[in-house]
């Protein structure tokens, strides 16, 4: 195990500074497991500026948790290149790349320890109102004031002593609580009911003006007013623009569309 | 199952850590704290009856472990009788000249024989040892595992699946090596000392005396160290744990640990365990290491008095120097078999301990009994409740006096809040509980007097939780239909939007799925599931919140593929999300476990009830969403 060559390489004289103002770039970018007979990612471009967001849509197996996980590198891509403000992030030192990226997972991982611990692991010797801030923000306070010991209440293994839409809630508040130029939501809402996904979208838009978000989602409403949606399909893009455009060109959003709305014709 | 569900259990404190006391017992050195058993005799009882089919064996088994040890407890004395040979021929008391070899010949060979025999005699007692705790092993672990498959249902949701686990693993496996150990060890032990102490009383009480007085201070220097010892053991097994947990959540969080750039901080928590372990273990293995010298050297001294003191009788001529010999050999071995009787009960004790909890498995109640399943002719799929009641638990009735009719070829969706008996309705359908009152039919026959493996292959069920196990997809796919064809395992798994995402995994249909399955994501798990379903073409298909992570369009397009698949079938399915069970033929709105409305979407909309008022709870929070 020792011996295995690590997939992601640091480049040697990778940089370290980059310009402020962040803009995230794909440029062709594809992921082809090794001898798999299709690629996951095929040819996906897109550029997303500081204070806009980018949603992903698309079907189960389109590829979208993978396109996440090639910004912070989890992966790197097959063909083309990422890029952070214009420079490709396998060029980047990796402690550079990653202090500028906060993720929330699909499968939110919460660590044993407590509630700060957990908010720990996004920024050291946060003060508690740092903690409560971002609490705040992603919909937690409530629950974490209710549980014993509050910011000091116990964290089993996995989080699994909270419920799974209380854990993407501290994940998400450990990802704002680093302040990073660039969130990835990984369908982090998912687990949320309509309602608490509304507030905390709500919550969100000023805490993250001035950086780079790219929200996964599966549900339409999520998304509805990101400046950009990109639509996957078998891993291609089919569709890149706002919700209006998309509605009047893109099949696939449509489908998605109706298969979502369908349910209220009978109400609205 | 319910994330609730799923998090009560987790929350169990974990109590048997699988192996670990179970390997602390294992090693069995003094001083490790061992499991107690609850009831030790009665246990210990039936353990020993366990064994009663080869009772002729055992009794053999006893027989030939006392004809050892008493060889080997002879042995000295004879030895010592050659020493008097030799003595008395070089200081001619008997007023013949030189040693008499002859004499001295016989009784060498004589005691070389007598080892020989006692090592053929410990060597076959070994071999039928071997052969009895190993067949009990084989008996006791097809007991468990055919016990496994009558539990009941509820005793399965009761117990945390380690639990189980553990105790059909690593308790048996204790049970068998501590038999293995302590039954031979600890009846060698026993006998040995009483041989022992026999023949030391019979050379010479008084020194018999001094080597019985310092018994009591081996065994309480080696009680102390122990003691001390065992205080490093915990401590070092706690650090273990820690350490173990550390490098496992590091793993599976290892995404998080990785992009939040915290490896130089993990690398220093893993740096100050791994200090405190080393710390802890250096103790722990300091001084049981210890334990050995101080007992030498207690014997030692037991050595020299004896020496001193038999030298002296020899002197004065009251002892002969050969029974001085073999006195000072008897008292060496009078100790060893003394620590490992100690030892062995701690063997012991745990070995107990796993058996209690292995045989409470075995007693737990089982499903009730049945007929044998005959394959009758395929059913139509008509499923009705006639006034059916249910709870869990006698104060908190759940289901009261419900009646509802499906019929073959439509689809039934049940809706409501969680907690509204929704899962349990499929629990009774399945009959993994048995109804307070009421009957449920299938095509007319009362489920409850159908074999259950008869009314469970006309039903498929695809579960939120997805079950997948260690094998390709391909595998996976085909479980349901061991015959399947390639050709029909691609077309199952096109129908259900599988094939494209299996096509850009590495190894495609031969993809080896593990636990975490990491380049798989929920929702193509739970697509993967749907395709098992979709080939295994069940009469009755049962989907409890089977399609929760898959997108909506996928999950409409899959609903499409299913309802063409089965006009002449049943399905019953349960969800959170209206747009999945919108086409449905009957939709059933559950609260508290009654039925309060029930019809097609369309006329559940009209009557504006509880359907239409679930339908504004999630449609209002959308709208708020949008603004």
């Amino acid at each position: 195990m020792l011996d295995t060559p690590t997939s992601v390489v640091v480049a040697e004289n990778s940089i370290t500074e980059l310009q402020q103002t962040a803009v995230l770039q794909f440029d062709s970018v594809g992921f082809h497991y090794p001898g798999a007979e299709l690629p996951v990612l095929d040819k996906v471009s897109f550029t997303v500026r500081a204070g806009q967001t980018l949603a992903v849509i698309g079907s189960t197996g389109s590829g979208k948790t993978t396109l996440v996980s090639l910004i912070p590198r989890l992966f790197d891509a097959t063909s083309g290149s990422v890029l952070l403000d214009g420079v490709d992030v396998r060029d980047l030192a990796p402690e550079a790349l990653w202090s500028r990226v906060g993720i929330v997972p699909q499968k939110p991982y919460l660590f044993s320890g407590t509630v700060a611990s957990n908010l720990g692991y996004g920024k050291e010797n946060a003060t508690e109102e740092e903690m409560w801030a971002a609490l705040r923000t992603a919909q937690a306070e409530d629950f974490v004031r209710a549980m014993p010991g509050g910011l000091d209440a116990v964290i089993a293994q996995g989080g699994s002593n909270v419920s799974g839409g209380q854990r993407q809630r501290l994940a998400i508040a450990r990802a704002l609580i680093r302040h990073p130029e660039i969130y990835l939501f990984d369908d982090s809402f998912s687990a949320l009911d309509l309602a608490t996904d509304a507030r905390l979208r709500a919550a969100l838009a000023p805490s993250v003006r001035d950086a780079v978000v790219v929200i996964v989602a599966q549900r339409v409403s999520t998304i509805r007013d990101a400046d950009q949606i990109l639509v996957l399909e078998d891993g291609a893009c089919v569709g890149l623009g706002t919700h209006d455009e998309l509605l009047a060109t893109c099949p696939t959003f449509q489908e998605i569309v109706e298969s979502q709305a369908a349910v209220n014709e009978g109400v609205a | 199952m319910s994330t609730e569900n799923e998090t009560e259990d987790d929350k169990k404190p974990a109590q048997h850590l699988p192996g670990s006391e179970l390997r602390t017992a294992r090693m069995s050195t003094v001083g490790m704290p061992v499991e107690k058993s609850e009831n030790f005799s009665a246990t210990a009882k039936r353990l020993v009856r366990l064994m009663s089919d080869e009772k002729y064996l055992v009794m053999l088994i006893m027989f030939l472990a006392f004809a050892s040890v008493s060889l080997v407890v002879l042995g000295p004395r004879i030895l010592g009788h050659a020493t008097d040979i030799l003595f008395d021929g070089l200081t001619k008391r008997d007023g013949q000249t030189g040693v008499n070899f002859t004499s001295l010949h016989r009784t060498l060979l004589f005691a070389l024989g007598l080892y020989v025999l006692s090592f053929v005699l410990a060597y076959s007692q070994t071999f039928m040892l071997a052969g009895v705790v190993q067949r009990t092993m084989f008996t006791l672990r097809a007991d468990v595992e055919a016990k496994i498959h009558r539990l009941p249902l509820s005793y399965i949701d009761r117990h945390s699946r380690g639990d189980l686990l553990s105790r059909v693993t690593n308790d048996i496996d204790n049970i068998s090596q501590s038999l293995q150990q302590s039954l031979s060890q600890l009846i060698t032990s026993l006998l040995t000392i009483a041989g022992v102490l026999i023949m030391m009383l019979a050379l010479s009480p008084i020194l018999a005396l001094i080597a019985i007085v310092t018994v009591p201070l081996s065994i309480s220097t080696m009680n102390r160290l122990a003691r001390r010892s065992k205080q490093k053991f915990i401590a070092q097994w706690s650090h273990t744990g820690a350490l173990n947990g550390l490098i496992e959540e590091t793993f599976t969080g290892h995404a998080i640990v990785k992009t939040f750039g915290r490896q130089r901080s993990v690398e220093d928590r893993f740096a100050t365990t791994n200090e405190k372990l080393y710390e802890a273990g250096f103790g722990a293995q300091f001084i049981s290491g210890s334990i050995q010298p101080a007992m030498m050297f207690v014997g030692n001294l037991n050595y020299l008095m004896i020496a001193v003191v038999g030298g002296l009788r020899v002197a004065s001529g009251s002892m002969g120097l050969g029974d001085v010999q073999a006195f000072i050999q008897y008292s060496r071995q009078f100790t060893q078999p003394l620590t490992q009787t100690a030892s062995m009960m701690n063997v012991l004790q745990s070995g107990v301990a796993s058996a209690e909890r292995v045989f409470e498995v075995l007693d737990t109640e089982e499903e009730s009994a049945e007929a044998e399943f005959v394959p009758s002719a395929p059913v139509q799929g008509r499923v009705a409740f006639e006034n059916v009641s249910f709870s869990y638990n006698p104060d908190r009735p759940l289901i009261t006096d419900l009646s509802l009719v499906a019929e073959p070829g439509t689809t039934v969706a049940i809706v409501g809040p969680t907690g509204a008996g929704k899962t349990t309705l499929v629990n009774l359908i399945m009959r993994f509980y048995e109804l307070n009152s009421g009957r449920i039919t299938l095509d007319g026959r009362d489920i409850s007097l159908m074999p259950r493996s008869e009314l469970r292959s006309n039903i498929g069920m695809v579960l939120q939780d997805t079950w997948l196990f260690g094998g390709t997809i391909r595998e996976n796919i085909a479980y349901g239909k061991p015959s399947a064809t390639e050709e029909q395992i691609r077309a199952a798994a096109k129908a259900t939007y599988v094939h494209r995402f299996v096509q850009s995994l590495p190894m495609g249909y031969d993809t080896i799925l593990d636990n975490e399955g990491g380049a798989v994501s929920a929702g193509e798990k739970q697509l993967l599931t749907i395709a098992r379903a979709f080939l295994a073409d069940p009469t009755i298909l049962i989907l409890d919140e089977a399609t929760s992570s898959v997108d909506t369009r996928t999950e409409v397009l899959i609903q499409r593929a299913m309802v063409a698949l089965r006009s002449q079938r049943t399905s019953f399915v349960i969800a959170h999300r209206l747009s999945t069970i919108r086409d449905a033929n009957v939709i059933l709105v559950m609260e508290e476990g009654r039925i309060v409305e029930q019809g097609s979407h369309e006329e559940l909309l009209a009557s504006r009830g509880a359907y239409f008022r679930l339908y504004q709870s999630q449609f209002s929070g959308a709208a708020t969403a949008v603004d």
